[in-house]
């Protein structure tokens, strides 16, 4: 489960003085529910799931991961999450192989554990015809594999994902699609962002909308259409996200 | 703390630099081909144009002395040198090399040595050009010839002794052993080559695992992962590290053979030309173990401080901008220990790299100050230690981490 409580995050521009990317942020999310944060760029949502990974460390309150606070117990927090962005590269010169046993041992895993790990998420993403092939020498879909596979090779209850789908190409964005789906089914907490209102529609049991680093809307999509009286997702964003709404309305 | 993670990352870091073209350029080839190239190559090139320059049989122009026909002669005479006449523009042709030299006979030179009135020579050169000055030897060592000689007859022709002008002689012997005398002429640059070969070994790791990082977009995968970020970067201080120290090993290795192999080569040629033989090095066991000992602080400064530099990049170029500086930082004490007349002192012996670079040129000539050693090496695993902890603290700041 993920429990955001108050999540901020101030930075300190030379220009702009104190940017609030993410201002006072609550949401929780469920096990076997995929919970979709949906905003424009810049909206907020890299750096509140940047949060929940402990990679940034929230400035004002915190949020709780299968129990973990992610201030107190960072470390303990990333061996419950798997987190996939399109940030996360891969290590060119090491193989597939080579690439999710080094996380596989990082997690903590021993040998015998890993090997069969390994051989499972190998042989279920069919990714056995490139394990030993290096990194730099694969293709886009071969590296989101491999990516998935490094998210997934400690079993993780947890999976985050930050625009996974972001500059892929609809066969590869469709093996995340499902992918994320998947997890779920699984009963893994999922939660993930994204500005594509379609994959939303497609995927998501509970939206919340950010804007500026305020969470304005969160709901089912039935609840969402139900507040806003739109029916198009892209209507009832841009109606949230219109500088004449106000938080106490979508409540 | 645990170190299985360290272990990790280091086993990780090492397979991917193994993989990586230009750590194994610097950490491997340079090192095991600078010194062969740099002291046997170079050193034969120069034996080789020097004995060209030494070939060459120089033009000179005589200017005057027409009437002093018996010294003219004997210019003439002498071998390997090629008395050319005089032209209006003999200082031009000096200047541009058609001849090496000039000298100058004044007018009734031989009459006025007759008289016993003092006359003056000039020779004219090119100063600091290697031929002119082999011509200018020549013709000055004839002409101090050709004066002994007069003064030899002028105290023959008064019954005197030649000990009336020389009453005693003026020695001068070497006491040092040959190691010495040349550890003092080329210890500095052993020291030299040693830190400025431990930097560059350790430079091209330093920004791959911090900057390259960043720019390849992996810096985000890893910080999601479990391990600590201490663990992390101790992962990854220990293969700079290990490549700084790779290096060093490696350069003192070969420079131990190039200087052995030099040391034979000089040997055979200080049979026919004694200069030479002043040129033999020899580096023993215990000289190359001190020198690599005295490395291994060196190393554990410059990989985390080239470390905590490089992670403020964003990509390598960036690094590779600020990291290039370093480089003169790190060659100016280096050299400044090659300087003759500084030696180490307490004082010294703190100054970080020119204190190393000192130390290693008195262990060359095989001196060692126990105290100095103590000094220097606890010293430089301070400033170590101090640059390490920076490391640390600089990967716990995700300013640095995620600068935009």
């Amino acid at each position: 489960m993920i429990e955001a409580r108050s999540l901020s995050k101030r930075f300190q521009d030379k220009k702009r003085g104190e940017i609030r990317a993410v201002d006072n942020v609550s949401f929780t999310c469920q096990p076997g529910q995929i919970y979709g944060l949906l905003g424009a760029n810049g909206a907020g949502k890299t750096t509140t799931l940047r949060m929940l990974a402990t990679i940034l460390e929230p400035t004002d309150g915190t949020a709780v991961i299968c129990g973990h606070d992610v201030i107190e117990e960072p470390e303990k927090v990333r061996a419950n999450v798997g987190f996939l962005s399109t940030a996360t590269a891969l290590y060119r010169r090491l193989t597939a192989q080579e690439f999710v046993e080094y996380f596989g041992r990082l997690n903590g895993l021993d040998e015998p554990t890993l090997k069969k790990r390994v051989d499972d998420i190998f042989n279920r993403l069919d990714m056995n015809g490139f394990r030993d092939r290096r990194c730099d020498k694969l293709s886009t879909g071969m590296m989101q594999k491999t990516s998935i596979a490094r998210t997934l090779v400690h079993d993780p209850p947890v999976m985050i994902f930050d625009e996974p789908t972001n500059g892929l190409d609809i066969m590869t964005a469709r093996t995340i699609t499902a992918f994320i789906r998947e997890c779920r089914d699984n009963g893994k907490t999922v939660i993930f962002s994204t500005h594509i209102m379609s994959e939303v529609e497609k995927l998501c049991d509970v939206i919340g909308i950010i804007q500026s680093g305020k969470l304005l809307a969160e709901g089912t999509l039935p609840q969402l259409r139900e507040k806003c009286g739109e029916h198009d997702l892209e209507e009832i964003f841009v109606k949230v996200v219109s500088p004449h709404y106000t938080v106490s309305e979508a409540n | 703390m645990s170190f299985r993670n360290v272990g990790i990352v280091y086993r990780k870091e090492l397979t991917e630099a193994l993989r990586d073209r230009r750590t194994l350029i610097s950490t491997i080839v340079v090192p095991l081909f600078l010194f062969p190239v740099l002291s046997v190559g170079f050193g034969a090139l120069a034996v080789s144009l020097v004995g060209k320059a030494k070939e060459e049989t120089p033009k000179v122009i005589l200017r005057g002395g027409e009437d002093s026909p018996a010294v003219v002669e004997g210019l003439k005479k002498l071998d390997k040198i090629e008395i050319v006449s005089d032209g209006p523009n003999w200082k031009d042709q000096i200047i541009n090399k058609e001849v090496r030299a000039a000298v100058e006979i004044p007018a009734g030179f031989q009459a006025d040595l007759a008289a016993q009135k003092s006359d003056t020579v000039n020779i004219y050169d090119y100063e600091g050009e290697l031929k002119s000055e082999f011509a200018t030897d020549k013709v000055e060592k004839y002409m101090k010839d050709y004066r002994d000689k007069v003064v030899k007859d002028r105290l023959a022709a008064k019954n005197l002794p030649e000990s009336v002008l020389k009453p005693f002689e003026v020695k001068r012997e070497n006491v040092a052993p040959p190691e010495k005398v040349s550890g003092a002429a080329f210890g500095g640059i052993i020291g030299y080559m040693v830190i400025l070969l431990c930097m560059t070994g350790a430079m091209y790791p330093a920004m791959d695992l911090t900057a390259g990082e960043k720019e390849r977009g992996t810096m985000e995968t890893i910080l999601s992962s479990p391990i600590s970020r201490m663990h992390l970067v101790l992962g990854k201080f220990f293969l700079i590290l290990t490549a700084a120290l790779s290096t060093a090993a490696l350069s003192v290795m070969s420079m131990g053979v190039s200087f052995s192999v030099l040391g034979h080569y000089t040997q055979q040629a200080g049979n026919a030309n004694h200069d030479a033989a002043a040129l033999v090095l020899k580096l023993d066991l215990k000289t190359v173990l001190s020198v690599f000992l005295m490395a291994l602080p060196v190393a554990v400064l410059f990989s985390a401080a080239l470390m905590t530099i490089a992670l403020f990049a964003k990509t390598y170029k960036e690094a590779q901008s600020y990291l290039t500086p370093m480089t003169f930082v790190v060659i100016i004490p280096a050299v400044a220990a090659m300087l003759p007349g500084v030696e180490l002192t307490q004082k010294l012996a703190l100054v970080p790299i020119l204190n190393v670079s000192l130390l290693c040129k008195e262990l060359v000539t095989g001196t060692y100050h126990w105290n100095y050693i103590a000094i220097i090496f606890s010293s430089t695993c301070v400033y170590a230690a101090v640059a390490l902890f920076l490391a640390i603290k600089m990967f716990q700041r995700e300013s640095v981490l995620f600068r935009s």
